[in-house]
């Protein structure tokens, strides 16, 4: 029997279930629920997983016929292949720990908000399922509306604070403009081919000409750009970090921004056919991981660095994508959900400690309070660095290696990314932990509950071995196990793709080079800010600039959301006020004054209304003498 | 006689009628002036009636029939029976109206409107 529907189906009863009872269940049943239901979805990826491992993929689950017309039907299917259940396994798996953490993070609010809060993150979990699980583009398309709608519902979950609700508002926009692509690649596809069955799209891609490939490839690039936080769509990403924390470490790190690479890699054929897609993958991705790190290196809010950094990472899977490194993207996606969640929830957990402090400039020191806390994130610092032989290196290291492989100037500026990576997240970990405490409510602080601690040791643990599916090549031969397994998902491209294995020294080499550098660039870190005392003055020249973002958010404000503001006030202020409205009063108007005028004809006066009955006749019958009818009458006669 | 000069008298009979009803005030004035527009409307039928065969028809069997013309002018002594009738109640009308106001300027009776 065939377990796929129920993977999505758990967390849809948790959804169901949470919201509508939010009001009258407890908040320990609402968590075992919201919890209970990943896990059950969790167990049922564990089993599809070994299927698939067993006996490779399944074939495809028609559930129902979604649309049906006449040219085209388009089936509500689930597919389940390596790809998909390696994602299935990361969304349940870092999902339910992250749902585990959240009873803790979020036991302060009121039992509705508590309920409300669990209901979203299951709908999230299930269309982030539909969306991994969907044999067409369509099914994909519809978890991909479901996790926006869910990451907007998160984002703006405290819906008081005004400035939240701005955010969200914005990462839906953001996504909008991406949904656009991904609409019209649809709609390309189903003119071209008449299908968005990924089976029959992939098996067909002879029939579209090299125009229609690139044309759908970049299209489909572009929603993979608004929900992956590519340039020019990454700024909602940063925004996103006024929801919850844990929020942020399932939607905005783990799962839901990789929803893109999720795409690519499942669409790789049609981008293995059209380079000049490729490269303008991977030098966004490349353009992105450099931005983020950049904007990463000084910011002071502990979220915000972790979102830049997540904008980062991602631009690496898009590198990785770009260069045909498919495998390593997928791997990436991998390592960094453990490392980020990771990160997310110990910033959480800091957060949760520092009773809502973000700021880092005002902690210090938590290590002698938070042991826990402490040493997993260390150890995600670490992973993320890329410091072998945590999962980060070995991730990070297949998607530059590739690179280097096409290009060296994408590997050289890919690795001063990772070196700025490095930097960036010891200069975090060490202003945060290290040091003396430089905030006011020393006696707060407090490690976390179990429920939050659990979590983080088993995603540091994660973090940690993560990187040892996918050993390269040079180290052990064939002990890349990632790659083995997701062979059959990437081999049409990899019988359009030139093989050439690099030189196996002078991968070492490289290998060896950026992790000394990477090291020195963490013990530079480390001793700079473990004694760290926020600067007085403001921050000048380049810091400055880093420091508000390159002015990204501000140049949008002025050449887009200002002239789109100023063109609705312009409709609203004059068009509809003097336009549609004069229209439309005017219509009014007339039919007053022309009742008023017309009410004067009824006088009561008999032989006036005579008189007009008269007149009447008198024009008719001119009328129609005019037209001749009369005449052509009397001649018809006589 | 062509028909013309049928239709150019019943017209301005017809609307010395109209101009009468418009421009007069006295109910039997008016009463006669409707009058004088029945009857010219009937003087048209009985004229088309008697001349429209003659034109109309093809053959000469036809032209000679006894009943031929003879609709129009059975209507119009149903007319004329009706119009009697009218005329009967009209004028007792008129006379009531008389009985009552001692007038009969129709603008007197404006008074019903409210």
């Amino acid at each position: 029997m065939n377990l796929v529907y129920l993977v999505p189906l758990f967390p849809l009863l948790g959804f169901l279930i949470n919201g509508l009872l939010r009001k009258s269940l407890s908040k320990s049943l609402i968590g075992i629920i919201g919890s209970g239901a990943i896990l059950a979805s969790f167990i049922v990826s564990i089993l599809l997983f070994l299927q698939v491992k067993e006996q490779g993929a399944l074939p495809v689950e028609p559930l129902f016929t979604f649309i049906n017309t006449g040219t085209f039907n388009i089936g509500f299917a689930f597919q389940v292949d390596q790809l998909s259940t390696i994602f299935l396994l990361i969304i349940t798996g870092v999902g339910f720990l992250i749902h585990v953490y959240s009873t803790a993070y979020m036991h302060d609010e009121e039992t509705k908000h508590f309920g409300r809060y669990f209901a979203y993150l299951n709908l999230f979990v299930f269309s982030m399922l539909l969306l991994v699980l969907g044999a067409n583009y369509l099914i994909m398309f519809l978890g991909w509306e479901g996790v926006g709608l869910c990451s907007y519902l998160l984002i703006g979950f405290w819906f008081k604070v005004d400035n939240y609700n701005v955010a969200a508002r914005k990462a839906f926009v953001m996504n909008r403009i991406g949904d656009v692509g991904f609409l019209l690649a649809m709609f390309w596809l189903l003119q071209k081919l008449g299908t968005l069955n990924y089976a029959d799209v992939f098996a067909n891609y002879k029939n579209l000409s090299g125009t229609d490939i690139t044309g759908i490839t970049l299209l489909l690039f572009l929603g993979a750009a608004g929900k992956s936080a590519q340039i020019p769509l990454y700024t909602w990403l940063p925004d996103a970090m006024a929801g919850p924390t844990p929020v942020s470490a399932l939607i905005h790190a783990a799962t839901m921004v990789t929803a893109g690479i999720y795409m690519i890699a499942r669409s790789n054929i049609l981008y293995t056919l059209a380079p000049l897609t490729e490269n303008v993958v991977a030098i966004i991705g490349l353009a992105t991981a450099i931005l983020g790190a950049t904007i990463a290196l000084k910011q002071n809010d502990i979220k915000k660095v972790l979102a830049y950094s997540t904008v980062s990472q991602l631009g690496y899977m898009f590198l990785g994508l770009g260069v045909g490194a498919y495998t390593g993207a997928v791997f990436h996606v991998m390592t960094h959900a453990f490392f980020k969640a990771c990160l997310f929830l110990g910033a959480g957990s800091v957060i949760h400690a520092m009773s809502g402090e973000q700021d880092m400039r005002y902690m210090g020191g938590l290590k002698k309070w938070m042991p826990i806390t402490n040493i997993t994130f260390l150890l995600s610092c670490l992973a993320i660095a890329g410091v072998p032989p945590l999962s980060g290196f070995f991730s990070k290291d297949e998607i530059l290696a590739a690179a280097d492989l096409h290009n060296p100037v994408l590997y050289w500026v890919g690795v001063a990314g990772a070196l700025m990576t490095a930097f960036y997240m010891f200069r975090l970990y060490a202003a945060t932990f290290l040091g003396k405490f430089r905030g006011t409510h020393e006696h707060h602080l407090h490690e976390s509950p179990a429920a939050m601690t659990i979590p983080l040791i088993v995603l540091a643990i994660l973090a940690v071995v993560g990187g040892f599916i996918g050993i390269p090549e040079v180290f052990a031969k064939d002990a890349h196990w990632l790659e083995h397994f997701l062979a059959p998902v990437f081999a049409q491209s990899k019988a359009l793709q030139p093989e050439h294995l690099g030189d196996a020294t002078h991968e070492l080499m490289l290998m060896g080079i950026v992790t000394v550098l990477s090291i020195v660039m963490i013990v530079w870190a480390w001793r700079k800010y473990s004694k760290y005392q926020p600067a007085a003055e403001e921050e000048t020249g380049l810091g400055k600039v880093l420091e508000n973002k390159w002015y990204v958010d501000e140049a949008y404000n002025a050449a887009v959301v200002k002239p789109v503001n100023s063109f609705g006030g312009f409709l609203k202020n004059v068009v509809e006020k003097s336009g549609i409205d004069g229209i439309v009063n005017g219509a009014g108007r007339f039919v007053q004054y022309s009742a008023r005028q017309l009410r004067l004809l009824q006088s009561g006066q008999v032989g006036s209304y005579l008189l007009f009955m008269v007149l009447s006749i008198v024009v008719l019958f001119l009328i129609f003498w005019n037209q001749g009818i009369i005449i052509a009458f009397i001649q018809k006669i006589f | 006689m062509p028909i013309q000069y049928y239709i150019a008298l019943s017209a301005t009979l017809f609307c010395i009628g109209i101009v009468g009803v418009l421009t007069r005030r006295n109910a039997i004035v008016i009463f006669m002036c409707i009058e004088l527009m029945l009857n010219a409307v009937n003087l048209l039928l009985v004229a088309f009636s008697k001349m429209q065969p003659v034109a109309a028809a093809t053959n000469t069997a036809a032209r000679n029939a006894a009943n031929v013309g003879i609709d129009g002018q059975i209507f119009v002594f149903f007319i004329m029976v009706v119009a009697a009738a009218e005329v009967s109640v009209g004028l007792a009308i008129i006379v009531m109206m008389y009985r009552n106001t001692h007038s009969v300027d129709v603008n007197f009776l404006n008074r019903l409107k409210n």
